[in-house]
């Protein structure tokens, strides 16, 4: 009997089967936890999911790249999504064409810090060289970070998390700085989450309001662009 | 429906495409964003069909970063080893960022309606 359960496992484990059920398993288990915290980004659901299947391969004895063989049909979707997001973009653009130069400007701004300060202060602290490329396109939306590092050298299951964690870190302290600072225009609170923190920031604006919600999608979605153009040229011109 | 997904694949090729042959080192599937924004530019609208492919996958884009992310037990080390530089780059990084771009909008926007 144990010795048939053990020729089911083999198989199973081995089958690309696996690896797509668990993650759509663990993303509805981490995504119905999430709704029952009321969507606190402190429980983002990606980052709930991607602790459950970690748990559940290191605890089962699968290496990732098993997993992987099941879970890249889902994965390959991230390429016709990040073109999907001209849709949105077209839309945003068309409503928000008055602000045009500020949001411009301001944008130049946020796209150069959010890079050159993730560069600057994990190398000021002796990160390695494909951590410094990994952290680079932090703020950009995770489809986009993650081609970018693949582009430059860096790890792109790592952007992918670090990713997340920095939608997290400005959803969560963003409004509170904001606030401290006294910047009050939903326009700049939205662009503001948008540019530094991508789709969780815009979920966390669109809580305070259509306006901030509108800009901080239109942020997400330039700032990606901008990102994509402007790091790879960083990188070149600081690390060469 | 199956052919609106045909056009977002033939946009990633075309980006794919175009990255290639000029050699940049942006993202294909970034330019093929900027390809179906040019087409939508040009023909002044989004097609009903395109709109509900695109809802349909941008409603479930965070599933989509799970099998990536999971990537992240290969280099548990890493972090574990890093941990004060990538936590700094991240906390510090994203709340300058956050301050530099917010300051800097409101301040375009006051200027502006003076």
């Amino acid at each position: 009997m144990t010795a048939d359960v053990r020729d089911v496992w083999t198989y199973l484990a081995d089958t690309p089967l696996l690896g797509l059920t668990a993650t759509l398993i663990a993303w509805d288990a981490a995504s119905w936890i999430w709704r029952r915290a009321r969507m606190t980004p402190l429980l983002n659901p990606v980052l709930l999911a991607i602790v459950m299947i970690v748990i559940f391969l290191s605890a089962t004895g699968i290496d990732y790249r098993r997993y992987f063989a099941g879970a890249q049909f889902i994965h390959f979707l991230l390429g016709p999504a990040t073109v999907a997001l001209a849709i949105p973009l077209y839309r945003q653009i068309h409503a928000l064409r008055r602000s045009a130069l500020a949001v411009t400007i301001a944008l130049a701004f946020g796209s150069v810090t959010a890079a050159a300060s993730a560069v600057g202060i994990a190398w000021a602290l002796g990160a390695s060289r494909s951590t410094i490329l990994s952290l680079a396109p932090k703020s950009a939306t995770t489809p986009i970070a993650m081609g970018i590092a693949k582009e430059i050298g860096g790890l792109p299951s790592l952007t992918a998390v670090l990713v997340l964690l920095t939608g997290i870190v400005g959803a969560t302290m963003g409004p509170w700085l904001l606030a401290k600072l006294k910047v009050a225009d939903p326009r700049a609170q939205g662009l503001a989450l948008g540019v530094a923190s991508h789709g969780i920031g815009t979920a966390r604006a669109l809580q305070s309001g259509e306006v901030a919600g509108a800009f901080s999608g239109l942020a997400m979605g330039l700032n990606g662009l901008a990102t994509a153009i402007l790091v790879p040229l960083l990188v070149r011109w600081l690390l060469n | 429906m199956l052919s609106y997904i045909t056009v977002l694949l033939g946009c990633q090729l075309a980006g794919e495409t175009i990255v290639r042959l000029l050699g940049i080192p942006i993202p294909g599937p970034v330019v093929g964003m900027v390809v179906l924004f040019l087409l939508l530019a040009i023909r002044g609208g989004v097609p009903e069909g395109l709109d509900k492919v695109g809802r349909a996958l941008l409603l479930n884009l965070s599933l989509l970063f799970v099998p990536a992310g999971v990537g992240v037990m290969v280099y548990l080390q890493r972090i574990a080893k890093e941990w004060l530089p990538i936590s700094a780059a991240l906390v510090i990084g994203t709340l300058i960022t956050i301050a530099v771009t917010g300051l800097a909008m409101s301040a375009l926007v006051k200027g502006r309606r003076q």
